[in-house]
């Protein structure tokens, strides 16, 4: 039981695990998940697809954080590539085609890879700190954004396009199968190769992994791209679930989210150590937070206090010198509870 | 610029041999003091010169620009965020992030809007709002402080905190027409043939009783003492615990009254008001020459940089053709300028 009390992913999951439960008190048929012409139907299902986008920036976000640094741009870099593929899709004379949507996709995603790997220089090569250097391109990307969209909603009329946000493939929505994929190439490359472990070295000390011989410059020049990357797929995500695109709203305030998903599944904001299975829980927790707000109720926007209550206990939870003020508060402690306190030890 | 020669001190520590090889380590000394002082201000006097050549592209292509009335205007309708910005510019001296001040701009709208509807008296109005901002700066640096958590995130919760309550308050807007407000609003001082509001009297106040702080009072000191290295201040014996609580309480009150003059100058509170108002206060202080790694730079720098914020929409304005959001390319563009200045001034210096 204590082992169980002290792995790093049972808060968070006990947390998501309560709030799917407290669900239940308002929508009687929360848990119910039907199969209606080949398609899984149910709020876990629409939890899941609604979520798709912020696990992916968020995952970006992890290896970001774990390197020690921190991306601002991405919600700024979704509404670029959004904006981007759906200009290029509304330009072209068959907006359904496939041959019009891939290149758009290709397009998106291409420039996010370029403005992560800017990101990237600025950190990795020119030595900016990571909030200042990110946060350049989350000013002015939103700027460039809107500069794509000519400060119009760009509306899309392209199944195929749609398909990717609101779509469903073997059963399930495609904006989670994607994520899913995203994640899974992740996990493997992260902790099936030694790439995982030298993100860690390289958040933990910087110095140190460069002298051992890690080129850590690079590492850094390439997460950054990746992060990019990520957010650029959740930005054609998010456009096209509801097949248009307006820079100045997708992906506003996602970067905070993300950053709380990360710390959320356990990531420490001084880098050197990550989870992700842990950031896929806590991207979770919030879209359930959102939803639970939306069912009960209270006013959607309230949900921003609840996150502020969130990140402030996890942080306390999570400094070192709060939980020895609290140690030296109980005496002796009796183990079962200093268990929670201690589980990042 | 001449580069400083590495030997300089040691030719200053040895004992001089004649008076002209002490003459001549002497003036050594003063040269090396003198780019020393220069190179303090190269960022500000970046941002004067850049300020300098905006103002003569406006002057120089559209009419009218030389009105010093346009000048004026740039701070009437800045008045807030250079109140708010004066504050982020404490914070981020001794190396932190304010990210809450935007929100608590709103609450402070929202809080005035919703006590003045409810028959509040206008004094007790301000006072309440001015000690809320402050409680909430407060209650951060203490988290900050005792906590070691890091400014960013812990800022980034009151963020949330402070707009999640503006939404618990209301989620609309919320006029205001209460007398003293629409005077505030609407009262003009003549300066020559020019006029400002009070709102700008009051920015300018808080300008320069925080420029006075900041230069000569021991609390300043402290401030670049512990942007400059954190250790070393805490090891001089210098109150690190007080003075860090108090540059957050500080832009915690400066928030609040930002608001107060948002809320002068919209006549309403609106949970919306001021989003991404942090973006423009770190911008403005980043442009005005603060280095963000804390310890160095000048309130009068971030005067510049708001100028410089506010000519950037006035060109953008008058010249009809480009699009408002070329200000926020504009704002990112001085934004990576001054960075990478800042980078290559710090490099510099050993």
């Amino acid at each position: 039981m204590s082992a169980l009390l002290k792995h790093r992913l049972f808060w968070p999951l006990l947390a998501l695990l309560v709030l799917l439960l407290s669900n239940l008190l308002f929508t009687p048929g929360f848990f119910t998940v039907e199969l209606r012409q080949g398609h899984l139907y149910g709020s876990l299902i629409d939890i899941l697809r609604l979520s798709a986008p912020l696990i992916l920036v968020a995952l970006g976000m992890t290896l970001v954080i774990a390197t020690g640094g921190i991306d601002l741009s991405v919600g700024s870099v979704m509404a670029v590539s959004g904006a981007l593929a759906c200009l290029f899709i509304v330009n072209q004379p068959d907006q359904g085609a496939l041959s019009t949507v891939l290149p758009a996709c290709a397009l998106g995603v291409g420039l996010a890879i370029v403005l992560g790997a800017w990101n990237g220089f600025l950190v990795a090569v020119v030595g900016l700190q990571p909030i200042i250097a990110t946060l350049i391109l989350m000013v002015a990307g939103r700027g460039l954004a809107q500069l794509i969209t000519e400060g119009q909603i760009i509306t899309v009329n392209s199944p195929a396009y749609r398909f990717i946000g609101a779509g469903y493939w073997l059963t399930f929505p495609f904006a989670v199968i994607i994520a899913a994929a995203v994640v899974a190439l992740t996990v493997l490359l992260t902790r099936r190769t030694a790439l995982g472990m030298l993100v860690e070295l390289v958040g933990g000390n910087p110095r140190a992994s460069r002298l051992a011989g890690i080129s850590s410059r690079k590492l850094t020049w390439g997460i950054y791209a990746f992060t990019g990357f990520c957010a650029g797929i959740a930005g054609l995500m998010a456009t096209a679930n509801v097949s248009s695109a307006d820079g100045n709203a997708v992906g506003s305030l996602i970067e905070l989210n993300a950053i709380l998903a990360v710390v959320i599944g356990g990531t420490s904001l001084a880098g050197g150590r990550f989870s992700i299975a842990g950031t896929v829980i806590g991207a979770l927790l919030i879209q359930t937070l959102d939803t639970t707000i939306y069912t009960t109720g209270i006013p959607a926007e309230t949900t921003q206090l609840f996150k502020a209550l969130v990140v402030i206990v996890i942080c306390l939870v999570q400094s070192p010198t709060f939980r020895s003020k609290l140690a030296r508060l109980r005496r002796r402690p009796r183990p079962a509870l200093a268990a929670p306190v201690n589980a990042e030890v | 610029m001449s580069q400083t020669p590495l030997t300089s001190p040691s030719a200053a520590g040895a004992p001089p041999e004649n008076p002209d090889a002490a003459a001549a380590a002497g003036e050594i000394i003063d040269r090396k003091r003198r780019t020393i002082l220069l190179r303090k201000y190269v960022p500000v006097l970046g941002t004067l010169v850049l300020l300098c050549v905006m103002y003569g592209v406006g002057i120089a292509n559209y009419d009218n620009f030389y009105n010093t009335q346009i000048l004026l205007n740039i701070f009437i309708d800045n008045s807030f965020l250079l109140v708010v910005a004066v504050g982020m510019t404490f914070v981020i001296l001794t190396g932190g992030i304010d990210l809450s001040v935007g929100s608590v701009v709103a609450l402070t709208t929202m809080v005035c809007a919703v006590t003045l509807d409810g028959g509040w008296p206008a004094p007790l109005v301000m006072v309440t709002v001015l000690v809320m901002g402050s409680v909430l700066g407060l209650a951060m640096g203490c988290v900050i402080h005792y906590f070691e958590i890091q400014p960013f995130i812990v800022t980034l919760a009151g963020m949330f905190l402070a707009r999640g309550l503006c939404y618990v308050i209301s989620t609309s807007s919320i006029p205001i027409t209460h007398p003293t407000w629409t005077t505030m609003s609407q009262t003009r001082i003549p300066i020559a043939s020019y006029s400002i509001t009070p709102s700008v009297l009051i920015a300018a106040a808080v300008v320069l009783l925080a420029a006075v702080v900041l230069a000569w009072t021991r609390l300043g000191r402290t401030v670049y003492a512990i942007g400059g290295n954190l250790q070393s201040a805490t090891l001089m014996g210098l109150p690190v615990a007080r003075t860090r609580i108090a540059v957050y309480t500080i832009s915690g009150l400066c928030s609040a009254t930002g608001g107060l003059l948002l809320s002068f100058y919209m006549s309403s509170g609106d949970p919306l008001h001021a989003v991404g108002m942090e973006l423009d206060a770190i911008a403005a202080v980043v442009i005005g020459g603060t280095i963000l790694t804390g310890g160095s730079g000048y309130v009068a720098g971030t005067v510049l940089g708001i100028v410089v914020l506010g000519l950037i929409q006035t060109i953008i304005t008058f010249q009809g053709t480009l699009s408002s959001w070329w200000t926020r390319i504009f704002i990112g563009a001085l934004l990576f300028l001054f960075v990478l200045l800042q980078r290559t001034v710090i490099r510099r210096t050993p």
